[in-house]
């Protein structure tokens, strides 16, 4: 278990997404508005929680930033005005950047997707999954 | 009207119906799209994080290109890619300066940003559409299914009300179809999920198709190519009556009485990919 600190994520956190996870005051509004929670290990909120007590590791290893879709409605529904989907972006870049590389390239599409996936859906998954 | 138009990758392979029927339907209405020259992927996401500049050159660049004159565009990620950069060029000097400085183009954040609904709405008028319908889509059971990038953040986009939006049944009313609402309209399909987390996309996509279903729908009406592929690919199988994925620019081009030749495809050639 990591040591509750404050972890170097969580500063860079702040200054990149412009987000201070110490306004969360844990409703869980983002929660119940998230669409993939189903898939999620980390529910949203949890996730905000996560980053206040410095937990980086955890976060580090979550499935729940690569669940999240970055639809928005999470920041849409927060009474606090934070935008869970840039933290989620954060950590997600926190790994594509530091430790395992890219989660997600070319070679990982079978055939038939690339033949029928629109260009969007690529470049999407491209730019959220590989650096 | 005149506008300059950036109609992004999508466009030019998977999606290229939303274009030809939008071009058809705007000579017809007498609204001029011209196609940027040069023009380059926009990006397909918005990047969330401030430092993440590079990913920005390409939407700042388009937005520059516009010169002053309002941009246009029909994809609903191209927009708010575009619409997301040019809030960035307006709030953040440093990115800005930074940005148009390795470009080497003069740009603040001026210009108009539009979706091609919004000038339909605000500078062609619904009332206008409503008059100039030739078939109009009478009978027809049609829902409005808007996902995320048209609505969200609304304090950026500015579109519609992020949860009671009315512009996608506003333009449906004038072609004369039959509206129906679904619970599901503003919600998720799981974007890019489909490539890498396809259940998950499953998941999402069975909630909208039934939810269109039970309310009696025929037909989903989206502006967004990878919400119309998710819809058409990720249901799970159902019994009941098939709800159909429609671009709105499909349904504008048959209300006008237009029938599109389309040269495009479902199946994609590898041209235009990305
Ligand atoms: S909705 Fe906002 S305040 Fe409530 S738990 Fe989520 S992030 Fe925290
Ligand atoms: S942006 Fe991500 S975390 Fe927020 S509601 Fe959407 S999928 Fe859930």
């Amino acid at each position: 278990m990591a040591s509750i600190t404050k972890s170097r994520m969580l500063e860079e956190m702040k200054l990149q997404s412009g987000q201070d996870p110490s306004c969360c005051y844990q409703c869980a509004k983002c929660s119940a508005a998230c669409p993939v929670t189903a898939a999620m290990d980390l529910l949203p909120h949890q996730v905000i929680r996560y980053l206040q007590l410095g937990l980086e590791e955890e976060l580090l290893e979550s499935r729940t930033p690569w669940i999240c879709a970055s639809c928005f409605t999470c920041a849409a529904r927060c009474p606090r005005d934070l935008d869970l989907a840039r933290m989620m972006e954060g950590i997600r870049l926190a790994i594509l950047r530091r430790r395992e590389g890219n989660k997600f390239g070319p070679a990982d599409l079978a055939p038939e997707q690339l033949s029928k996936l629109p260009q969007q859906a690529l470049v999407s998954a491209f730019r959220k999954y590989n650096k | 009207m005149r506008y300059r138009y950036f109609p992004g990758c999508t466009l030019k392979g998977q999606a290229k119906i939303m274009e030809e029927t939008t071009m058809a339907a705007a000579e017809v209405l007498g609204i001029e799209l011209q196609e940027l020259a040069d023009w380059q992927c926009c990006g397909a996401v918005f990047p969330l994080y401030e430092d993440e500049l590079i990913t920005l050159l390409s939407p700042v660049r388009t937005l520059a290109a516009a010169d002053g004159e309002p941009l246009v565009s029909l994809c609903a990620a191209c927009h708010n890619v575009l619409k997301r950069a040019q809030e960035l060029m307006q709030r953040n000097e440093e990115a800005r300066n930074k940005v148009t400085d390795f470009l080497e183009v003069d740009y603040s954040g001026e210009g108009r940003v539009l979706h091609f609904l919004e000038v339909l709405r605000d500078d062609l008028g619904f009332d206008r559409l409503a008059e100039m319908v030739k078939k109009p889509l009478t009978g027809r059971k049609l829902a409005a299914y808007y996902g995320c990038l048209l609505l969200r953040p609304a304090k950026i986009m500015q579109f519609d009300d992020p949860e009671n939006p009315t512009i996608i049944e506003d333009f449906l009313k004038a072609l004369g179809a039959e509206v129906v609402k679904t619970p599901y309209r503003t919600e998720c399909c799981g974007a890019y999920l489909s490539v890498t987390e396809e259940n998950v996309a499953r998941d999402t996509v069975s909630k909208i198709i039934d939810s269109a279903r039970r309310a009696g729908a025929e037909g989903l009406i989206t502006a967004c190519p990878l919400c119309h592929y998710n819809l058409e690919n990720c249901a799970e199988e159902n019994a009941g009556k098939p709800v159909k994925i429609f671009y709105f620019s499909e349904l504008l081009a048959e209300a006008l009485g237009l029938t599109v030749e389309s040269g495009s495809a479902e199946e994609k050639t590898g041209e235009g990919s990305p």
